[in-house]
């Protein structure tokens, strides 16, 4: 793991969970796997309290667990599924254009306790809903377990493996830890919760669906609905998805992408290089409703997307009218490329742009090349190439002319190797969303105390207008906060929001960067 | 290599027209120090993204942030224990869901923990009754109100009471010790003090 990632975990630990978990997370995800007395020692906190932090980083699925040999049970802590945190709000947001307010109330429980079981996460959603409506409606528990199965089979959520239980238990001793099995069958089964009534007063009394022997019965409350790699590759498909449209010309192509997209859902891995293919029956059997287009007119629109030469959706056969792909990898390559072509013109000029764009089409040129196709003076062209060089954009490829390789007989070739640039470009992300996290940290500490006078203001104010006060007492505690000091409270909260929202972009490009890298790395 | 670095023109190893330089050309400066922290940029970077979505996602992303601080989740650090436990403290906590994954360990924790608070009130009540001898006013009054509060939160089993009635004790106990204000350790007898300490030195004092 990269500095750079270190310190963004530390900083996303730290803040979702304090201190000490984040101590006892970076501990690991520095040294690895290691026993839990290692961990103590190693950085001098109690055994408690590092019982503690892992409880919680188990809870939250960013550590797991494991018995080696002689009985010692060793702790990992997964940096990838650290670095995730930093896009929960993007996932609820996901699952709130899709499933509505209920999907979006489900996955943030989901998220903010990392494993739940389907009755308590139900319950608590449903609640949550019913103190936001009208008085005297309530909001019916069925229509969130409904939601629930949904998202289940969509596969934004899914079941945590469960300690087997034994029937005939041995009389040994406990394993020191338990081992976990799932079943990749019953990973997205849903439990058949009856609840009975609704409202507040109510007794749910949860089934097993599939009739398991009464041993089991117990053990129910751990089975838990948990939620994340799903919410990725969904979320993945939504946002590959958001680029099409800015690709494809027409309104019905990007539909018909989308809709591609949706069926190959659960079917595709988030990895994969291309969808299953899917026959030109089935997408016009699946359009969206409003959509009254000819089988004719898909069929001519199939073709010419797979003649495209930007290659994303391609022709693997032809029964069934034909049966076509979307080439994942493909897709992501070109989104990555844009990418870096994006960044090199904001950081560089355009000109530099036109050179990479350039090397990045030649994939091998000279020096002198360049400066011809480019039609850019030598000096200036020297210039550019050796910036990007110096950044890593660029690199240079030797060729040797003779076995001794030397210089003045070897051939120096500037090439784009996108994959290497990707990752560099990644690096830089990690590292800016870490300077974006502390500067708004610092900016918070710094005004600290005008923010906690502002809160305790507030507070009188509600508890006064609760009260019933008059205009003018509220004036006068409003008016403790003088003109300045308001001031400075409306630039605080411009320059937060400014640098949470810069936060949320970044993350999208390391979003696109990590998935790219994941399907280059999946082919090799 | 560097060996002809100072004797008449450069020559360099390899065809200097391949890198793009021409000969006789000013080459470029050689870098002394670390470029700097802050470096201006030629260009500005682009606008953030505005939008209803992005607004929200905002929104969402900030009230995440305040919610996981109020979650059982996030551990605080404890406090340093400090020497003299001030006493408006006690009053001052605020308590915060607690959350124990189920565990048997968890049973164990707070059974030794009755245990010892158990014994403390039975110390404390000892102390009382030998301070009520003494005639101590002031002192059996604190104790009480001390003892009192211990015996309210026992039942809770938190270990900060314990700390607290131990370093109380000991406090006591110390000042038991001494009857007087005077040091034991001070020589009544002036003149063997000088003495005594002369009795092991072999060198000479100046």
């Amino acid at each position: 793991m990269t500095q750079a990632e270190i310190k963004l975990c530390s900083l996303l630990l730290q803040e979702h969970f304090g201190e000490i978990v984040e101590k006892i997370g970076v501990h690991l995800i520095r040294t690895g796997s290691q026993p839990l007395r290692v961990i103590a020692h190693d950085t001098g906190t109690s055994l408690d309290q590092v019982k503690k932090a892992l409880c919680v980083l188990i809870q939250h699925n960013l550590v797991i667990y494991q018995v080696h040999k002689r009985g010692v049970v060793e702790y990992e802590a997964q940096c990838s599924r650290v670095l995730r945190m930093l896009r929960y709000p993007r996932y609820i947001y996901t699952a709130k254009t899709l499933y509505s307010d209920t999907g979006e109330l489900i996955v943030e429980e989901l998220l903010l306790n990392g494993k739940m079981a389907m009755s308590a996460v139900v319950k608590k959603v449903a609640d949550r809903l019913t103190e936001t409506m009208e008085d005297g409606k309530t909001m019916d528990y069925a229509e969130v377990s409904n939601t629930f199965v949904r998202l289940a089979d969509t596969h934004f959520v899914q079941r945590c493996p469960l300690v087997p239980a034994t029937e005939n238990s041995d009389p040994g001793p406990p394993p020191p830890a338990p081992t976990l099995v799932i079943n990749e069958k019953d990973m997205y089964l849903v439990p058949k919760l009856s609840l009975i009534g609704k409202g507040k007063r109510r007794r749910s009394s949860d089934e097993d669906a599939t009739g398991e022997p009464k041993a089991k019965r117990p053990k129910h409350t751990t089975d838990n609905k948990e939620m994340w790699p799903l919410a990725y590759s969904q979320s993945q498909h939504s946002r590959v998805n958001s680029e099409f449209q800015f690709t494809f010309q027409t309104q019905t192509s990007s539909e018909i992408v989308r809709t591609m997209l949706r069926m190959s859902e659960i079917t595709t891995s988030s990895s994969a290089p291309f969808t299953q293919p899917l026959s030109s029956n089935e997408i016009f059997r699946s359009l969206p409703v409003g959509y009254n287009i000819s089988k004719q007119v898909l069929d001519q629109y199939l073709t010419l997307l797979a003649d495209d030469p930007l290659e994303f959706v391609g022709k693997s056969g032809d029964s069934g009218g034909g049966m076509y792909v979307i080439n994942l990898h493909k897709a992501l390559g070109s989104l990555a490329t844009a990418t870096l072509e994006s960044v090199v013109q904001e950081r560089f000029g355009s000109r530099c742009a036109r050179i990479f764009r350039l090397v990045l089409q030649k994939k091998h040129l000279e020096q002198k090349q360049v400066e011809d196709f480019a039609m850019i003076p030598a000096k200036e062209a020297k210039d550019m190439l050796y910036k990007m060089l110096s950044e890593n954009f660029i690199s240079l490829q030797e060729i040797p002319k003779t076995p001794d390789h030397a210089p003045s007989r070897t051939f120096y070739l500037y090439t784009v190797n996108i994959l290497s640039a990707a990752r560099m470009l990644l690096h830089r992300c990690y590292k800016s969303v870490a300077n974006l996290i502390e500067r708004r940290q610092f900016e918070t500490k710094e005004n600290k105390r005008l923010l906690e006078k502002s809160q305790r203001v507030e507070a009188i104010i509600a508890s006064m207008q609760a009260t019933g006060a008059e205009e003018a007492q509220l004036q006068e505690i409003e008016e403790m906060i003088t003109a300045p000091e308001r001031q400075q409270l409306e630039t605080l909260k411009r320059n937060v929001n400014k640098l949470d929202a810069c936060e949320i972009q970044v993350d999208e490009t390391i979003f696109l960067l990590e998935s790219y890298i994941e399907s280059t790395m999946k082919r090799q | 290599m560097a060996g002809n670095k100072g004797r008449g023109r450069a020559a360099y190893t390899f065809n200097i027209e391949a890198v793009g330089f021409s000969r006789g050309e000013k080459l470029p400066d050689v870098v002394l120090k670390p470029p700097p922290l802050f470096p201006d940029t030629d260009y500005k970077p682009v606008p953030l993204k505005t939008g209803e979505g992005e607004d929200y996602v905002l929104a969402l992303k900030q009230e995440l942030r305040e919610t996981v601080k109020r979650m059982p989740y996030f551990v605080e650090t404890p406090e340093e224990k400090q020497d003299i436990e001030r006493y408006s403290k006690r009053y001052v906590k605020v308590y915060k869901e607690e959350w124990i994954p189920a565990g048997p360990k968890s049973k164990k924790a707070k059974d030794t923990g009755k245990g010892t608070s158990l014994t403390n009130t039975a110390d404390v009540l000892k102390k009382i009754e030998e301070l009520e001898k003494r005639g101590d006013g002031e002192k059996s009054d604190e104790e009480n109100e001390e003892k009192e509060g211990s015996k309210e939160k026992s039942k809770e089993g938190d270990d900060d009471e314990d700390d607290n009635a131990a370093e109380q004790e000991e406090y006591d106990e110390e000042e038991q010790e001494e009857e007087n204000d005077y040091i034991n350790s001070y020589f009544e007898d002036g003149d063997d003090f000088g003495a005594d300490s002369d009795d092991n030195m072999d060198e000479a004092t100046y």
